[in-house]
């Protein structure tokens, strides 16, 4: 059985995680998500994807649901599975005091799941005072450090000397991640979530959906970043220390990278990476790649990301 | 409630009304105290029976807990596996396991009572304390001896660790090498142990038990149990102090305290959890209107930290005696600063849970940045554990007119490891420093937090005044008081915490009639013996429960 692809959504109260949440569901495109919320209380899914509820599960738009669970993670996702339909993707949504690392590694005792990753949304005119904050600032700090992708959240709101000031200084704070300023959440679904190209035309298509969205075509403001898309060829008997190496390394502008590779022994890997976190794992022996062999998709940032250089 | 009158006569009636401090006789009416006095004066009210029933013992205001779960009679489902001693709810002595054999002996004797039962039910025991067992540790392999195909657990006493077998490791997918989980520790073969350490590791585990939802709320078994258990504690009035409170919960509460035999008054409050401050504050209100006189409702609790003895609890500079990381934050202040607004402005009585001092810090700065906002006379906000206060906090807890409700068990049960291990010796003897709230003028009460600690304010009562640990040492002498405090900490105290003084805490004209029955009198008994007075039962609402 695939590993059911989840990730972890954290950040502090206010910060815009349920916004992304609304997003994500809008831009879900047929796949069925899963989001699990701490409770209720905490979230506010927009009405309009709402369908109905039953229990502890709101029914959403396109087979997506959403369930709070409370003291009862690893149930709750246990339980998701039996569903019917299961669901293809799952997003947890920690609560405004969480920390996303402790719920991504309590989210490992699930079985069949694969962790893909922790975003964490920071509000970007708040959170160098919620840093500094006597009380709440040593677990901002922590949920900081856990991110993989740091959504920095309301960038229209900073001026744009601020806002740079600010990307440095959570490059401190959020040594492994990569940041991405945005507006009200609005990223690509595939930035979140890293992408396995299975045509030759991904990247045209990635580049014709990142023109089509509403926010890339100027209504967004300037403060949001955009985004490229490019595939890297790589032939058999790739180096896995050096692929490891080369897509963790920091300012590249890359924020995902995802695909099979083969190395000199003919053993094939899957490549995840995101920020500066890569993961590898060997594909059984039997098993069919869900994607070509070879081939990695990167998501990047537009104007610091350099495809001709991969 | 007829209108006869009954006069008991006692060996003495401790009143906790200073200005009649003991008297011999006490008449009830409808259920409450028409007077208090000599034969002579209460003969005046008119025709009455005299009642000798109590002609040899000692009366006193029925004990009231300001901190208790109604899970302490739940957990009579499953086994006693406690280090000491304990009565169940009908009396029976269960003795302590001293031993880590002598646990697994007894999860066998209940496993093989239950075995006969159909499909595989699991084997649960509860109270269990292995910190007496010096090094030994518990592993799924003791467990395993209880049972190798049937699911095997036992809840600490503490509540935040839970040991397994291999078979329920095995149920909730957990027998696998490759966890990497702080709360899961590994043994040399890579498997967990079947230790699980805090509530992510633990919630896996609680379903293949069968401890579903009503094993924390309170089912019908555990609220008449709970009942029990509070007679034989001189318990009167006792609190279930985190309460999710569904329409089915206040359906059962309702109907199981309104039976003619209920022999104690509950206050749920309501835990703001899944819910957010304004729905919260809107069930607190509506709540109101369905109290009786035995069912109080309309009180909120706000969880701000977690606990000291599990590295949870949130610590000001300079933080846990052995370095442990700073604890963590259940409720944002965002969170607890909306719903102190809110309920300040609705009249809402909110209970924080505090453990660590900066918790305790960020809940008096909540409520001083509210009561700007929104003033509010004799709001009666109350900070529950409160453990680690100093005495600048204390006199802020004073300015700002909340109460506080002291955990004082802790010193026995836990006070050597928070000498060693958690605060230090410094910061131990300041914890629940009953002292330090009599001299800053704030009303207190002490607490069990039953089940954590067995429901008993007369034990309580002896942790405040004496201060013993569990070693023997006594943890800050300068904090101990005098027994006739700690008398009032557990029924006057009790009720101004619950803003119920009005109605409960004292033997007087006009309340409600609700004694502790003893055979020995409190106030001349040896203070290092107030733990072991012998209780003859309750009067509740003027109603006779021998225990």
């Amino acid at each position: 059985m695939t590993p059911l692809p989840t990730h972890v959504i954290g950040g502090y109260l206010g910060a815009g995680k349920t916004t992304l949440v609304n997003h994500l569901l809008r831009q879900a495109g047929g796949e069925r998500i899963a989001v699990l919320v701490n409770d209720f209380g905490s979230v506010n899914i927009d009405a309009d994807l709402i369908l109905g509820q039953s229990g502890e599960v709101l029914a959403l738009a396109g087979g997506c649901v959403c369930c709070s669970f409370g003291a009862d993670l690893v149930g709750t996702l246990a339980g998701l599975q039996q569903r019917q339909p299961p669901p293809q993707r799952v997003l947890i949504e920690t609560s405004g005091v969480g920390l996303p690392a402790a719920v991504a590694r309590t989210a490992r005792l699930a079985p069949g799941l694969q962790l893909e990753g922790t975003v964490v949304v920071a509000d970007a005119v708040r959170v160098r005072q919620q840093v500094a904050d006597p009380y709440m600032g040593d677990t901002v700090r922590q949920q900081l450090a856990d991110a993989d992708l740091l959504l920095l959240n309301k960038a229209d709101a900073v001026a744009p000397e601020a806002l740079s000031a600010l990307r440095e200084c959570l490059a401190t704070l959020a040594p492994r991640a990569a940041c991405i300023a945005c507006v009200q959440g609005q990223v690509p679904p595939t930035v979140v979530y890293g992408r396995l190209g299975d045509t030759e035309s991904e990247d045209a298509s990635f580049e014709r959906h990142w023109q089509a969205v509403p926010w890339a075509r100027g209504a967004a403001p300037a403060a949001a970043d955009a985004f490229v898309s490019h595939t890297w060829q790589l032939p058999a008997g790739v180096d896995l220390n050096a692929l490891v190496q080369r897509l963790s390394a920091s300012h590249t502008g890359l924020l995902r990278a995802k695909g099979w590779v083969q190395d000199a022994a003919g053993q094939r890997w899957l490549v995840q990476s995101v920020g500066t976190r890569t993961e590898l794992s060997a594909a059984p022996a039997q098993a069919r790649p869900t994607a070509p062999c070879g081939r990695l998709v990167l998501i990047g940032l537009r104007g610091v990301f350099e495809p001709q250089a991969w | 409630m007829t209108n006869t009158t009954t006069i008991y006569r006692a060996r003495r009636i401790i009143t906790m009304n200073p200005s009649r401090p003991s008297a011999t006789h006490v008449a009830v009416r409808e259920g409450r105290v028409l007077g208090v006095g000599s034969l002579d004066e209460l003969a005046g009210w008119g025709p009455h029976q005299l009642d000798e029933r109590f002609a040899d013992l000692v009366l006193m205001p029925g004990l009231i807990e300001g901190h208790s779960h109604l899970m302490a009679g739940t957990l009579w489902h499953y086994r006693y596996c406690g280090y000491f001693d304990l009565r169940d709810p009908d009396g029976r002595n269960w003795p302590g396991a001293p031993t880590l054999d002598a646990v697994v002996a007894a999860l066998s004797q209940t496993e093989q009572g239950s075995a006969a039962k159909a499909g595989p039910p699991p084997v649960v025991g509860w109270g269990f304390d292995p910190i007496y067992f010096g090094a030994q540790r518990c592993s799924r392999h003791d467990l395993d001896r209880v049972s190798a195909t049937r699911a095997v657990g036992v809840l600490h006493a503490s509540g935040h660790i839970l040991n397994v077998n291999s078979a329920a490791l095995q149920l909730a997918g957990l027998l696998r090498s490759g966890i990497s989980h702080p709360g899961i520790p590994l043994g040399d073969d890579g498997l967990p142990t079947g230790e699980l350490k805090g509530p992510d590791a633990m919630g896996p585990l609680f379903e293949h038990l069968g401890l579903t939802r009503s094993f924390l709320s309170g089912d019908e078994f555990g609220i008449r149990a709970f009942g029990k258990l509070a007679v034989r504690a001189g318990v009167t009035t006792a609190t279930d102090l985190a309460a999710t409170l569904t329409e089915g919960d206040v359906a059962t509460l309702q109907r199981i305290t309104g039976e003619a035999d209920y022999p104690v008054r509950l206050v749920p409050l309501l835990r703001l959890i899944g819910i957010t401050p304004t729905e919260a504050v809107t069930r607190a209100v509506q709540l109101r209107e369905r109290n009786t006189d035995q069912l109080r409702l309309g009180r909120i609790k706000v969880v701000a930290d977690g606990s000291i003895q599990g590295f949870s609890a949130r610590m000001r500079w300079p933080g846990y005696y052995n370095g442990a990381p700073n604890g963590l934050w259940y409720t944002a202040p965002e969170t607890i600063r909306e719903c102190y607004s809110l309920a300040l402005q609705q009249g809402v009585q909110v209970h924080t849970h505090t453990n660590g001092d900066q918790a305790t810090e960020l809940a008096l700065d909540c409520l001083e940045g509210a009561l700007r906002q929104h003033p509010a006379p004799d709001h009666r906000f109350v900070l529950q554990h409160c453990q680690l206060a100093d005495a600048a906090q204390f006199r802020r807890m004073r300015a700002l007119g909340m109460h506080v409700n002291l955990f004082a068990n802790h010193h026995f049960y836990w006070g050597d490891q928070h000498r060693a291990t958690t605060v230090g010796p410094e910061r131990a003897e300041r914890m629940n420093a009953c002292r330090t709230a009599i001299t800053s003028g704030v009303a207190f009460s002490i607490h069990s937090d039953a089940p954590i600690t067995p429901l008993g304010p007369l034990f309580t009562a002896w942790c405040a005044v004496n201060r013993l640990t569990a070693s023997g040492h006594v943890l800050g002498a300068e904090e101990c008081i005098p027994v006739a405090d700690a008398l009032r900490a557990i029924t006057l105290g009790a009720a101004q915490t619950l803003h119920l003084d009005g109605e409960i805490g004292s033997i007087e004209c006009g309340k409600r009639a609700d004694f502790c029955v003893l055979h020995d009198d409190p106030t001349t008994a040896d203070p290092t013996a107030l733990k072991d007075l012998r209780i003859w039962g309750t009067v509740q609402g003027g109603r006779v429960f021998p225990a």
